[in-house]
């Protein structure tokens, strides 16, 4: 090229994307720690869908396959269906959710950087419509066995009470909602054994792990810090609200934080530029709505989790929110405008 | 006094390379054989010519004149005889040609004679003019004429002066090696600048990586009241007029507003050098100096006449091997040259050999993530990838209302983006477009209403004649019933009135003739003229005369035909 | 029932009373379509599209009776532009009204002009400065290229030149970037 400029930052999209696998690492190792290496066979077959669908779909789009397979945003995209899906799904279920998130969610609309959706949210809320037993089938805390792990994923037997249990969302949602009960948060948060220190037994470590990894993000400036903390503190403000007015019906604050998908979105999914809003006000509206969402999801919703559903929605909402919330240009922050060629 | 910092945002740091051209001195270039100087050097007018091939011309005289206020003179770099004036290449990225006068240089380098002009004497009208007059023009990089410069603008007058010595663009040392050589110069220009403003005080923005500089500066500035030199952050672009002043004074000037507007003014250190030149030694501008660096054994700077062929000059820094291509300007804002024979202008200030190892090719672009690389990076605070949206969708008033023409081509944004997009081409690419379209509406406007005008002037003449056959027939038929009320008394018929004709015809017959005696006239003195150089003609050549000739006799047989409309 | 029928009378006349203020507030003078087809017609006046002048043109358009791709002097981005405004389906220019021609001007070569002023009645932008036996000449940048002096000069002596481009009217290319290019 003989235009300006010639020099360029050696960055790449790839880089991007390499770094925010990296930073997935330390809660993928957490999680192994915990729950068992299920969930890197669930990686590992959603990697192998993500990447096959992407080059089919390149070559069907008559784009260079292996320029944009290299990209890496396949294998975000997989990675965070992986960890979003129960690790002991059935493969075909992760195969498919993952096709569909590449195909559809991502293709259709026109491949990298044209998606208006998250994908990998796309694919959680299409599965969990569509297989709501398979996908609450979470692994029971203790059911580790790797042999027994991988027999449940790809031999489809329905799995025995003994290995499933249902998380720690659903276990509280599903109590508080059942009014002959008469639980309140406290009562069941001591006695249920999927629940730990301050969230899910094992996901609230698998939580600061994610926050670890999310943090390494932001000093890598691969992120900003309006997503993460418009997100988290909204759900916070929220969860603090209502436990205090009543906190036999509404979990705490930390409980919310810990929880489900709320750090693993705050750092990788709701930060998703693609899909998400780009100005710095747009970022603080987009996340304090997936945060709201989520929280009224969560706690009246029929779902165990609302982040999916709360992201998927304020997507909607990102072409208005970035055109109201475009900031000032240089020179115009005391009025309008006034370019004239 | 101290001016305490403001600071812009977005900005990027590359690699400086400052260091590889900043050690030797400044050296002189020698006289080339041929120097081609562009009458077109500064942003407005095109200057017009004031010599004629064959002309002898001295050192410093005025060659171009300014074509209004709107742009500023032009002076024969050397003493010599003017070969040509014509359209050459220029150095600029579209690789048109526009009129150059072309000098033989005689070696004599004899001036004019110089008239020195003592600033505090002189009214700042006069002082303007004669800026206008030596040709002085920022040198940064825009060209913009320095005496409009110093006009007062809206708020009466410019309060605070602002010396640009930041040079925050890679690779450029020159103005640099400027201020540790010839900060005396440097200073009297100051105090002439500071004299047509009345500027109360006076800023010198230095990026804090050249501490000579600031060094030298602020030792030939020690005595001088309300002068101050200031470092600093060492910050891409920095030295970027409207970034510098929001640095130094934290005002920020919109696009399509002058900083005289709010009481400040902005000029390049060279620019101040070249004023004490053209002010206190009576020298137009007709030299520059010029950082040659890059791909290059001995980088350095030196002092160039405009007009100098760029290889030429590059040749003195001996380029290596591997260099493909040469870059005029820096690595951030700087264009490859279509072909490296074309002059230096004012507006050089670097020159650059590249080579891939040095400016690797980028990589493939990707579709836009949104990542906002970009909008961190922009020091116009500008959304370069919705720029980059609209721009690519043609969508240009979208771009224009999201503020495409604050954008200052910086290139930060194409420098950070991790999908390799070429940013700045699809803004380039829309602004010049819209400019086009801004044309071809003005023009298109114009048109309309005189289309529109002339056909009211058609309506207008014509019911005038109506009215005035209609008036004459009148006449005619009082007349015409006077007679025949004397000679019968019966009504005369009313006769159908047909005014566009009747009186047409002969008027028609009239004006044929006339035209018919013309177009005999000219046949015959064509005829007289027609049988030159016919003679020793290819066959092809003499088939194409016949054709034309054929041509020609059917258009006359048309035109003697009579036209269809009445006259 | 008789409160709900009430009620919806209510809602009937204060919409209809927002709308008739609408339309009297809001009322749009002239015809709009007409004056937004002739801003996309070049102006050139040069008649090729068989209506005389671009109004009328528009007008026609405005009507229905005239096709959008008689105006070779707009050419294919006139066209597609004036597609877009009506929703109509693109079409290429009609070969019966013309070809498309970069911009040109008309010169008059001044030693043959006999000072006839049939050219500067039949300039559509009296765009043709000169009176009767006066040699003309052509104000070139008032001139539309419309080419309507030509044919009614009798000595042959108006050109048609193409404007050539400067760097002052040189406008930046559109980006290509061939990505299978890039990526081999």
């Amino acid at each position: 090229m003989n235009n300006s400029p010639h020099v360029h930052l050696p960055i790449s999209v790839r880089v991007i994307m390499l770094k925010v696998l990296v930073a997935l690492l330390p809660g993928i190792a957490v999680y192994v720690w915990f729950f068992g290496a299920a969930i890197l066979v669930q990686i590992a077959l959603a990697s192998t869908a993500a990447l096959a669908g992407e080059a089919a779909m390149l070559r069907l789009r008559r784009k260079p396959v292996g320029l944009f397979l290299a990209d890496g945003s396949a294998l975000v995209t997989a990675w965070l269906i992986a960890l979003t899906f129960p690790p002991i799904a059935p493969w075909w279920l992760i195969v498919s959710a993952t096709l569909f998130a590449i195909i559809v969610a991502k293709h259709l609309y026109g491949g990298l950087g044209q998606n208006p959706f998250n994908p990998a949210m796309v694919a959680f809320c299409v599965s969990i419509i569509a297989f709501p037993a398979l996908m609450s089938q979470w692994p029971a805390v203790g059911f580790t066995d790797f042999t027994a792990q991988v027999r449940v994923i790809f031999e489809s037997q329905s799995a025995q009470d003994a290995v499933t249990m249902a998380t720690p969302l659903d276990a509280l949602r599903t109590s508080l909602h059942t009014p002959e009960a008469r639980a309140t948060v406290a009562g069941i948060l001591g006695s249920h054994a999927t629940f730990g220190n301050i969230g899910g037994k094992g996901w609230e470590w698998i939580a600061l792990a994610y926050l670890a990894g999310g943090l390494w993000l932001l000093q890598q400036r691969i992120i900003t810090w309006h997503v993460p903390v418009a997100f988290l503190g909204v759900l916070a403000a929220i969860a603090t609200v209502f436990s205090l007015a009543n906190s036999d019906s509404f979990a705490g604050p930390t409980f919310h934080v810990v929880t489900g998908g709320a750090m693993l979105g705050a750092f990788f999914i709701a930060t998703d530029p693609v899909s998400g809003a780009t100005t710095p006000r747009g970022k603080l509206i987009f996340a304090a709505g997936v945060a709201l969402l989520t929280w009224i999801i969560r706690t009246f919703g029929a779902y165990p989790d609302g982040m999916a559903f709360g992201v998927l929605l304020m997507n909607l909402c990102v072409p208005l929110i970035d055109m109201g919330t475009q900031p000032p240009v240089f020179g115009h922050k005391n009025g309008k405008k006034e370019g004239k060629p | 006094m101290i001016a305490s910092l403001f600071s812009f945002k977005g900005g990027v740091k590359p690699a400086a390379h400052k260091d590889e051209s900043a050690q030797a001195p400044i050296a002189q270039a020698p006289l080339p054989h041929r120097l081609v100087v562009p009458l077109r050097q500064s942003a407005g007018g095109a200057p017009l010519p004031l010599v004629k091939a064959g002309q002898r011309v001295l050192k410093g005289e005025r060659i171009g004149a300014p074509e209004g206020n709107f742009s500023s003179a032009i002076h024969a770099p050397t003493s010599g005889q003017v070969l040509a004036v014509e359209a050459r290449m220029l150095p600029h990225p579209s690789g048109l040609s526009a009129l150059c006068v072309v000098i033989e240089a005689d070696g004599d380098e004899r001036w004019i004679d110089l008239v020195p002009t003592n600033y505090m004497t002189e009214s700042p009208d006069a002082l303007r003019d004669i800026l206008r007059d030596a040709g002085i023009v920022g040198l940064g990089g825009a060209t913009f004429p320095s005496h409009l410069k110093l006009k007062p603008g809206a708020t009466g007058r410019i309060e605070t002066l602002i010396i640009n010595g930041a040079e925050c663009e890679p690779w450029i040392t020159c103005d640099d090696r400027l201020m540790r050589e010839r900060a005396d110069e440097i200073a009297r220009g100051i105090a002439i600048l500071r004299h047509i403003a009345s500027a109360e005080r006076v800023l010198v923005g230095i990026e804090d990586n050249k501490p000579q500089a600031i060094a030298a500066m602020r030792a030939a500035l020690a005595t001088s009241e309300g002068v101050e030199v200031v470092p600093v952050p060492t910050r891409y672009p920095a030295g970027g007029e409207r970034q510098l002043i929001r640095v130094l004074t934290g005002i920020e000037i919109p696009y399509g507003r002058y900083g005289t507007d709010f009481g400040v003014q902005c000029f390049n250190v060279a620019t101040a050098c070249s004023v004490h030149r053209a002010i206190d030694l009576g020298q137009p501008l007709i030299s520059r100096i010029v950082t040659l660096a890059g791909n290059v054994e001995r980088p350095g700077n030196v002092e160039a006449l405009i007009g100098t062929p760029i290889d030429e000059l590059l040749k003195l820094a001996s380029p290596k091997a591997d260099t493909d291509r040469t870059i005029l300007g820096g690595p951030m804002m700087g264009f490859a040259l279509p072909r490296t024979d074309l002059p230096v202008t004012k507006a050089a200030n670097c020159i650059l050999a590249a080579s891939p190892a040095l400016f690797p090719p980028q990589g493939a672009e990707l579709p836009c993530i949104r990542c906002g690389a970009c909008t961190r990076a922009c020091p116009a605070e500008l959304q370069p990838h919705e720029l980059y949206w609209f721009s690519r969708a043609k969508n240009f008033g979208k771009a224009q209302e999201y503020g495409i023409f604050d954008c200052i081509e910086c290139g930060c944004c194409a420098y950070v983006c991790p999908s390799n997009i070429r940013l700045v081409d699809y803004y380039r690419f829309a602004k010049s477009s819209m400019r086009a379209l801004e044309r071809e509406k003005a023009v298109a406007d114009a048109a309309r209403e005189r289309f529109e005008l002339r056909n009211l002037r058609e309506e207008r003449e014509k019911a005038e004649k109506a009215a005035r056959l209609a008036a004459k027939t009148a006449a005619g038929r009082q007349a015409a019933e006077g007679a025949a009320a004397k000679a019968a008394g019966a009504p005369a018929a009313p006769q159908a009135a047909s005014p566009e004709e009747k009186p047409l015809p002969a008027l028609d017959e009239q004006k044929k003739a006339l035209i018919a005696a013309a177009i005999a006239r000219v046949e015959t003195q064509k005829v007289g003229v027609q049988p030159r150089n016919t003679d020793n003609l290819t066959p092809e050549k003499q088939a194409e005369i016949r054709e034309i000739e054929a041509r020609r006799n059917k258009v006359r047989e048309l035109a003697k035909t009579p036209p269809e409309e009445p006259i | 029932m008789f409160t709900a029928l009430l009620v919806m009378a209510g809602i009937a006349l204060v919409l209809g009373a927002l709308l008739g203020f609408a339309s009297i507030r809001f009322k749009v003078k002239g015809d709009p379509l007409v004056d937004k087809i002739d801003a996309i017609l070049p102006q050139t006046q040069c008649g090729q599209c068989s209506y005389p002048g671009c109004k009328p043109y528009a007008q026609a358009i405005a009507k229905g009776e005239a096709e959008i791709n008689q105006c070779p002097p707009g050419g294919e981005e006139g066209i597609r532009k004036l597609a877009d405004l009506l929703g109509k389906e693109f079409k290429p220019l009609s070969a019966e009204h013309g070809v498309e021609k970069p911009k040109q001007v008309a010169v008059i070569d001044e030693s043959v002009c006999i000072g006839c002023t049939l050219c500067t009645q039949a300039c559509p932008v009296d765009a043709i400065v000169g009176a009767a036996k006066q040699m003309h000449t052509i104000v070139s940048p008032l001139c539309t290229g419309c080419e309507l002096c030509v044919p009614p000069c009798p000595v042959d002596c108006i050109a048609m030149v193409a404007v050539p481009e400067t760097v002052e009217t040189w406008k930046w290319r559109y980006p290509i970037i061939r990505l299978k290019e890039q990526a081999t």
